[in-house]
C-alpha cells in the first residue's frame, strides 16, 4: 500500500529514465496503468478484438466436438451429445488410417526436412567466395516465396507420366511409373517436394546463427590442432545448438499439421491409402460431407496432440539442454 | 600463388602452416565437392521454374511426348494470348490485387499498434497480452470451428473472409516487437518531454524511424496475401470474387475455366499443362519483380527477430 501511495507523482512525470525506479511502477493499480497508459490500451483494443473473434472464438467453438450442431444454428452447436462423435472417430477405419499416414509424414519430414538445412548452411558457410555464397542463397530461397498452388502445379507436371521425373527414370531404368496416382509414391514425393522447397529458407536462421559464432574460438581450435572437420564439430555445431534445438522443438510442434494445403493439392482418391492425414480427412469429412461435430471432434484430436508435442519437447530440451521457447 | 600465400602465413604462425599443409589435399577435395554439390543445389532448385517457362513457350505435341526441359520446342505464344484475352483472369488476378492490398492494409495497422503498445516494458498487463497472442501460435481453433464462424459472421462470398481471419501474423508481430523494443528510450522520452502523446510519439516519431521494419512487414504480408488461396477456396463460390490462385487451383484440379476456349483442340486435356504454365508464369511474375528486395528485406527482417540476446 506504502509503495502504491508513492507512485502518482512518478505518474505525472513519466519521462524519468531511471532505471531503479521501474520496480517500483510495478505493484501500481490498474486504476494508474489506466490513467497513465491509455492510450497504449486503445492501441491494443482493435488487435485484441482481433485476437478474440478469430483466434478464441473458435477455440471455444470446438465445444460442437460435444453438442449437436445443426447448420445455420448456433456456432456453440444446439445439444449436448457427450462423447458420440469422439468414440465415432475412434472406431473409425479411415481416422486410423489417416492417424498412421499423419505419424509417418511427420516423422519422414522431421527426418529429411529439419537436418536438410543445417547441413546446407554448414556447407554454405564454408564457401570462400562470398559472391558465389549470395548467389545460391539467393536461389535457394526462390520456392519460399511461392504461392503452395504453384508448388503443387511443378510437383504434378515434374511426376507426370511425361514429367521430368519420369524422363530421367526412363534413361536410367527404362521403365516410367504413375508417380501421382500410385499410393507407395506419395511419399517419396512428397518429402522430395518438401525438401525441395524449404532447404533453402530453412537454412537462414542458422546463417545468422553461424554468422555469431566467435572466430576466436576457430583460432584456439587451430592451434589445438583441430582440423576442419574437427572444427566443425566441436565449435561450429556446439555454437549453432541453441538454435538447432530452438527450431526442433518448433518443428515438433507442427508435427502433426503436416503440409495440409499442399497435400489437398497434389493427393487424389486413389493414393488416399498414403497420403489422406488427419487434416485432409477431417476436411473431406467436414467441408465436402457437411459432418461438422465429427470434424471438428477429430479437429480438436489433432490441435490437443500438437499442444501436448509442443509443451512434452520444450520441457524435455529446458530439462536436457536448458534452452526452450518460454 | 598458394604457395606465397602460405609463406606469408607461415612467417605467422609455424604451427598453424603445418597444418594446413597436411590437409590441402584432403581440404581441396571437399571444397571441390562442396562447390559442386550446391552447383547441383542450384540447378534444382531453378530447374522446374526453368520447365515451367519453357513449357509455357512450347507447343502441346512436345509437352505430351516429354520432349520440353530447359528449352521452349515449337515456340507457341498461342495459350498466352488466350489466357490474356480470357476476362475472368483479368477479374481474378485484379481480385488477387485488391485483397492484397486491402487485406496487408489491415494487417500493418493491427500489427503495428499491437507491437508497439506490447514493446512498452512498463506496460501493465503486458506479459498477459503477449501471452494472448503467443498462445495462438501452438493452439488454433481448428478448421471447422474456423468454418463455422465464418459462416455464422456472414461472411462468406465477401472479401472480408479473405482479408480478416489471418490479418495477425504472431511471428510477424514479434519480429516488430523486438525492433520496437530496440529503439533507444531517450527518443520516445524527449518526444513525451516535448508534449508528444503517446499517440504522437508512435506516429512522429517511432514510425518514421521504422521504415526499414515497416517495409520488411509489408513485404512479409504482401508476399503471403498473393500467395493465399485457401481462405478464398473455403469462402468464396462466386468465380468473379476469386483471386488468380483459385484459377490456377482449378486449372489444376482439372476444372479448368478455360478449358472451353481451347476446346477447337480435340484433347483439353493435352493443352493442359501449356495453359497451366502460362498461369503459373503470369501469377509469378510480380512475386519474381519483388524478389530481389524481398530478400533481402526478409533475410534482415529475420536477422532482427533472431538476434536478440
Amino acid at each position: 500500500m506504502a509503495i502504491q501511495l508513492e507512485v502518482p507523482p512518478e505518474a505525472a512525470a513519466p519521462s524519468v529514465p531511471d532505471k531503479a525506479q521501474k520496480p517500483r511502477n510495478k505493484p501500481g493499480g490498474w486504476k494508474l496503468a489506466i490513467k497513465r497508459d491509455w492510450r497504449l490500451y486503445t492501441l491494443l483494443a482493435l488487435p485484441l478484438l482481433y485476437f478474440a473473434i478469430f483466434r478464441y472464438l473458435p477455440m471455444a467453438g470446438n465445444v460442437i466436438a460435444f453438442r449437436q450442431f445443426q447448420p445455420g444454428g448456433s456456432i456453440f452447436g444446439e445439444k449436448w451429445v457427450g462423447l458420440k462423435y469422439v468414440t465415432l472417430f475412434i472406431n473409425d477405419p479411415s481416422f486410423w488410417q489417416a492417424f498412421q499416414n499423419t505419424i509417418i509424414l511427420g516423422v519422414l519430414t522431421l527426418l529429411f526436412c529439419f537436418p536438410m538445412p543445417i547441413i546446407f548452411a554448414l556447407m554454405l558457410n564454408e564457401l570462400r567466395s562470398q559472391k558465389f555464397k549470395k548467389f545460391v542463397q539467393t536461389v535457394a530461397y526462390l520456392p519460399h516465396f511461392m504461392s503452395v498452388v504453384i508448388i503443387a502445379g511443378m510437383i504434378l507436371q515434374n511426376f507426370s507420366m511425361t514429367g521430368t521425373v519420369n524422363q530421367i527414370a526412363n534413361t536410367l531404368f527404362g521403365t516410367t511409373m504413375n508417380f501421382t496416382q500410385d499410393a507407395s509414391w506419395f511419399r517419396p514425393m512428397y518429402i522430395s517436394s518438401e525438401v525441395w522447397q524449404t532447404m533453402g529458407w530453412g537454412a537462414i536462421l542458422y546463417l545468422a546463427a553461424l554468422t555469431r559464432v566467435d572466430e576466436s574460438l576457430y583460432e584456439a581450435a587451430r592451434i589445438d590442432g583441430a582440423n576442419r572437420w574437427q572444427q566443425t564439430w566441436h565449435v561450429t555445431l556446439p555454437a549453432i545448438r541453441p538454435t538447432i534445438i530452438t527450431l526442433l522443438i518448433l518443428n515438433i510442434g507442427t508435427f502433426m499439421a503436416v503440409g495440409f494445403e499442399k497435400i489437398l493439392l497434389i493427393y487424389n482418391p486413389l493414393n488416399y491409402e498414403t497420403s489422406d492425414v488427419i487434416s485432409t480427412y477431417l476436411y473431406r469429412v467436414g467441408l465436402e460431407s457437411s459432418n461438422f461435430s465429427y470434424a471438428a471432434a477429430i479437429g480438436m484430436f489433432e490441435s490437443v496432440i500438437g499442444l501436448t508435442l509442443i509443451l512434452s519437447a520444450n520441457a524435455i530440451s529446458r530439462r536436457v539442454t536448458g534452452t526452450s521457447l518460454w | 600463388m598458394n604457395g606465397a600465400l602460405l609463406n606469408r602465413q607461415a612467417k605467422k604462425d609455424t604451427g598453424v602452416l603445418l597444418k594446413d599443409m597436411k590437409e590441402s589435399r584432403g581440404m581441396k577435395a571437399f571444397r571441390i565437392f562442396n562447390l559442386a554439390f550446391l552447383l547441383v543445389v542450384v540447378f534444382l532448385t531453378v530447374y522446374p521454374f526453368l520447365n515451367i517457362i519453357a513449357q509455357s513457350f512450347s507447343s502441346e505435341g512436345f509437352i505430351n511426348s516429354g520432349q520440353v526441359n530447359l528449352f521452349p520446342r515449337g515456340f507457341n505464344v498461342e495459350t498466352y494470348k488466350l489466357i490474356l484475352a480470357d476476362s475472368t483472369f483479368w477479374n481474378n488476378y485484379g481480385n488477387t490485387v485488391l485483397y492484397t492490398v486491402v487485406a496487408t492494409a489491415i494487417s500493418m495497422v493491427l500489427t503495428t499498434t499491437f507491437a508497439y503498445a506490447i514493446a512498452k516494458k512498463d506496460l501493465k498487463g503486458r506479459s498477459f497480452f503477449i501471452g494472448i497472442a503467443v498462445f495462438t501460435m501452438f493452439f488454433n481453433g481448428g478448421l471447422i470451428p474456423n468454418y463455422v464462424l465464418i459462416s455464422s459472421l456472414g461472411m462468406r462470398d465477401s472479401i472480408w473472409a479473405v482479408v480478416l481471419p489471418n490479418a495477425i501474423s504472431v511471428f510477424n508481430l514479434l519480429i516488430m516487437k523486438s525492433f520496437f523494443e530496440n529503439m533507444p528510450r531517450e527518443l520516445e522520452e524527449a518526444a513525451a518531454i516535448d508534449g508528444l502523446t503517446q499517440y504522437g510519439v508512435l506516429f512522429r516519431v517511432v514510425l518514421p524511424l521504422s521504415k526499414a521494419i515497416v517495409a520488411t512487414m509489408v513485404l512479409f504480408y504482401a508476399v503471403a496475401n498473393w500467395n493465399s488461396w485457401f481462405q478464398a477456396f473455403l469462402y468464396l463460390d462466386k468465380p468473379e470474387l476469386f483471386p488468380v490462385t483459385i484459377y490456377l487451383r482449378n486449372m489444376i484440379a482439372g476444372a479448368s475455366n478455360t478449358a472451353s476456349a481451347g476446346s477447337t483442340v480435340e484433347n483439353v486435356g493435352q493443352i493442359a499443362a501449356n495453359i497451366q504454365s502460362v498461369t503459373i508464369v503470369l501469377t509469378v511474375i510480380p512475386i519474381l519483380c519483388v524478389y530481389p528486395f524481398v530478400q533481402k528485406y526478409f533475410f534482415s527482417g529475420i536477422m532482427l527477430g533472431s538476434v536478440k540476446e
